[in-house]
């Protein structure tokens, strides 16, 4: 008689586990060791590896790509923003209600464009990001396209000081990511994760084994557009100036998270974080060559997807069996008696 | 001695790490019949996909005139003079029957085979030249295979399983076909399930069981005790 | 009578957007590729008009004797080189690569070019109108646009339905792998049909330089209007690709007359209409 359960952790798991809490617990004491300037870049980069994570939950295990996300980055910011000037609501509660009503807005959203297959699916989204922008551009009272700023008085109710406010930004940023991740680490090791990695291998497959794809792809578009909007309010309370370009812009939304997931490794946990370590890296070298960075980007993006379409670390952990977050699915079976 | 017109040598071959067959030799002179025959999963339609170049094989493990062509793309393969007809048909759908035949004749490669023949061959089709291929019975698309790979004007024509699924009458009018096609000098290799009419169509038979040739000889000389004992491998 | 006049005007713009579309949907149907990089190569293939018109002083609507040419040399260079090896069951491949495509001709685009806006000059022509009765004019130039439009379609059509070309197009997006038992090299025949949407993907460019205004992050506009172009219309039909054309055109033009700053919006509002109700499209091609 044996006895059988399923085994997620493996050493490597147990070490890369450790490493990230102690990761955690360093970044969170950061506004005493860290410069201003350096807390900046460390929200940016939470924010990217956050947006690239929910990109990554969608396209890489629900297989919906989307080349649109940017639409929920931009509702997330209007939403914070329309609250807090015209709602008269504080702008931290409005964070996690921007994130609610965006959600509230995707449903029909995903009525609509899930009758659309495939690539098409895919220009469904970027026409979605399409409305939304020239709809904020139409909002005059929010003035429309040329945008608007935070009052004075907004920014003040965060803190009074500039450095708290900072510190307060900077803890946010640091909870939506870390809280995002655990989240989908849940998930994953749920049984909807199992039938998320289910559906990703082969939906056929699935469907005939009784998962029913439809839902979960439908819960999947929601959650993670209510995890894209809160992130976008963040980003744009941070900034404090919106406009509709800004808020729907293609490249800093879609492109750059895209390639950060395909370069670090799509369908993997880790690939959106190795992948925003790179990307940054990358940056600090190359920005001031403008469009030419761009460029750049997308000639490694294409190199990747072509030899590597795993990402740097699908062929890292491949090769090594390594794993940062205990997610593997791996019978156990000890024998009694 | 002259090169056959074809030479399976030693040939594996491997669906991912599932290995279909192995070892398998065979040997086609022209003009001349050969059968193939085996149970269902015995390899028998790996055998053809590898001669047509749809599998990866080893370069020497098929030669053609004495020319090592295993692992050649298909496209280059039909170029050559060999043709497929797939198993289930697997006529174009968007094309009708006449578009099908066409597409089998667009290499070009001379030859006497052209619509005008395949006609004369399977006077039936030429009553549904203009219908969408999809439309016609099961024998009609039959046919519509065999012509669009006659078409091609080869020496070597690879017939898979043309009796699948279609009643008695039917496999009897394709295969009363075939001497006419062979009279033409071509050679054929049928893959069959139906015993009967391969050992009355073939000259040469050979068995295959589990990826292996388990017995080969002229048709007269099987009985059908070491056929049984060839196919089921008892 | 104004409003007969904007509805006119929507249905040669709508030429245009058919033009769009028909590139894509062209690929779709031989490859169940959709190249993202689409609307950006129409922009490319407007830059290299301009190009052609400085360097060799001739009138914008000559250059698609160079343009055409190099736009399918291109194509099917993009095509045997790059794009058949994202070709298989997995989408994000081709999604993903295309998508890498539109970026780096956009920014390839601004470095060479800059973000400036600029727009050729057909010269005379540009203002002609033909007038059409009832106190209503049509601009040569639109009038024109349509109905090349309307002959590239025609001509799709016939190359399609009436040539050994078209039948190795149906038959290898039908089945790849008999296709090749049957001697079509799949390899050429993709690189071929990406080569002819590159070729219209040129004529589209050419009329879209002379007619507005345009710069390098434009394409991807014109990538959307292509797409809503063929999902109104209706997958598989090319002429539905031309309905669903005039009618985005239509839409957008009666939008820009109720405010200007809808015209967009009112294209897309009727994107999204006919796709909640009737999500096939208004002319679909019926499956046979």
């Amino acid at each position: 008689m044996n006895d059988v359960r399923v085994q997620h952790s493996n050493w490597s798991s147990r070490i890369g586990t450790t490493i990230v809490v102690i990761a955690f617990v360093a970044l969170a004491a950061a506004p005493w060791w860290a410069e201003r300037a350096d807390l900046r870049l460390l929200a940016e980069i939470y924010a990217y590896v956050a947006l690239a994570s929910l990109w990554n939950l969608l396209a890489g295990y629900a297989g919906l790509v989307s080349v649109g996300q940017q639409a929920y980055v931009g509702l997330g910011a209007y939403i914070l923003f329309a609250l807090a000037m015209l709602g008269g609501v504080h702008p931290l509660a409005a964070i996690p209600l921007a994130g609610v009503a965006a959600a509230i807005i995707a449903v029909p959203v995903a009525a609509l464009i899930f009758r659309l297959r495939g690539h098409y699916f895919a220009i469904g989204t970027w026409v979605v990001a399409e409305v939304f922008r020239l709809l904020a551009a139409q909002t005059a009272a929010l003035d429309g396209g040329s945008g608007t700023s935070l009052p004075a008085a907004v920014v003040l109710s965060i803190a009074s000081s500039r450095a708290t406010r900072e510190f307060v930004i900077y803890w946010i940023a640091l909870a939506q990511v870390a809280v995002i991740l655990f989240a989908i680490v849940w998930l994953l090791r749920s049984r909807y994760g199992l039938a998320l990695t289910a559906i990703r291998d082969n939906e056929l497959g699935a469907r005939s084994n009784g998962v029913d794809v439809a839902r979960i792809k439908y819960a999947v578009y929601v959650a993670v557009a209510f995890g894209t909007a809160m992130v976008g309010a963040l980003i744009f309370l941070q900034k404090i100036r919106i406009s509709p370009d800004t808020a729907f812009s293609v490249n800093d939304w879609t492109a750059f998270v895209i390639f950060i997931t395909v370069i670090g490794g799509i369908g993997r946990i880790e690939g959106p974080i190795i992948g925003t370590v790179i990307f940054f890296l990358l940056r600090q070298t190359l920005a001031d060559l403008g469009a030419i960075y761009l460029l750049i980007l997308g000639v490694v993006a294409i190199a990747v997807m072509l030899w590597a379409p795993k990402g740097l670390w699908g062929l890292i952990a491949d090769r090594l069996g390594w794993q940062v977050f205990p997610l593997q699915r791996r019978l156990v079976t000890k024998r009694r008696g | 001695m002259a090169d056959p017109l074809l030479q399976v040598r030693a040939l594996d071959a491997h669906y991912g790490d599932f290995q279909a067959l192995f070892g398998v030799s065979m040997r086609v002179t022209e003009g001349e019949v050969v059968a193939v025959i085996g149970a269902n999963g015995a390899g028998k339609s790996t055998l053809l996909k590898c001669i047509a170049g749809a599998m990866p094989v080893r370069r020497n493990a098929i030669q053609y005139y004495g020319v090592s062509i295993g692992g050649d793309p298909a496209h280059e393969v039909v170029s050559r003079g060999i043709a497929l007809v797939p198993e289930g048909r697997r006529l174009f759908p968007s094309l009708t029957v006449e578009e099908n035949l066409l597409i089998g004749g667009q290499l070009g490669r001379k030859g006497p085979w052209n619509l005008k023949r395949v006609y004369g061959l399977f006077p039936m089709l030429e009553q549904h030249r203009h219908q969408p291929s999809p439309s016609l019975s099961g024998g009609q698309q039959q046919m519509v295979a065999i012509g669009r790979a006659l078409m091609s004007n080869p020496r070597l024509l690879l017939c898979d399983e043309i009796s699948l699924g279609l009643a008695p009458i039917v496999i009897r009018d394709i295969y009363a076909s075939i001497p006419a096609i062979a009279a033409e000098g071509l050679s054929l290799v049928i893959v069959e399930q139906d015993i009967v009419q391969a050992l009355k169509t073939a000259r040469h038979v050979y068995c295959l069981q589990e990826g292996r040739v388990a017995l080969q000889g002229e048709a007269k000389t099987l009985t059908r005790e070491k056929i049984s004992a060839a196919y089921f491998g008892v | 009578m104004e409003w007969v006049n904007t509805i006119l005007q929507g249905v040669l713009l709508g030429g245009l957007y058919a033009m769009f579309a028909a590139g894509l949907s062209l690929i779709f149907g031989v490859m169940r590729l959709v190249n993202i990089a689409h609307g950006d190569l129409i922009v490319l293939a407007a830059y290299v008009a301009l190009v052609t018109v400085q360097t060799l002083g001739i009138n914008p609507i000559l250059s698609l004797v160079i343009v055409v040419p190099v736009m399918a040399i291109i194509g099917y260079t993009l095509q045997r080189g790059l794009l058949n090896r994202t070709l298989g069951d997995d989408l994000l491949p081709p999604l993903l690569v295309t998508f890498g495509l539109s970026v780096i001709i956009q920014n390839g685009l601004l470095e060479l070019f800059t973000a400036d806006s600029v727009k050729l000059n057909a010269g005379a022509v540009e203002i002609e109108s033909i007038a059409v009765g009832g106190g209503l004019a049509v601009g040569v130039l639109p009038l024109a646009q349509f109905a090349l439009a309307v002959v590239v379609i025609a001509g799709l059509q016939w190359l399609f339905y009436r040539t050994a070309l078209g039948r190795a197009f149906r038959a290898t997006s039908d089945d790849p792998s008999v296709a090749r038992l049957m001697g079509l090299n799949n390899a050429h025949v993709f690189a071929l049909a990406m080569a002819l949407s590159l070729a219209i993907v040129a004529v589209a460019g050419v009329l879209l330089a002379v007619r507005a205004n345009f710069d390098p992050a434009i394409g991807p506009a014109r990538l959307i209007f292509g797409f809503e172009a063929v999902i109104i219309g209706g997958l598989g039909s090319m002429w539905g690709t031309l309905a669903g054309g005039i009618i985005l055109g239509v839409a957008q033009a009666v939008g820009a007359q109720l405010d200007p700053g809808w015209n967009l919006l009112a294209g897309h509002i009727a994107f999204l209409v006919v796709l909640a109700l009737r999500p096939q499209g208004l002319f679909p091609k019926v499956q046979g």
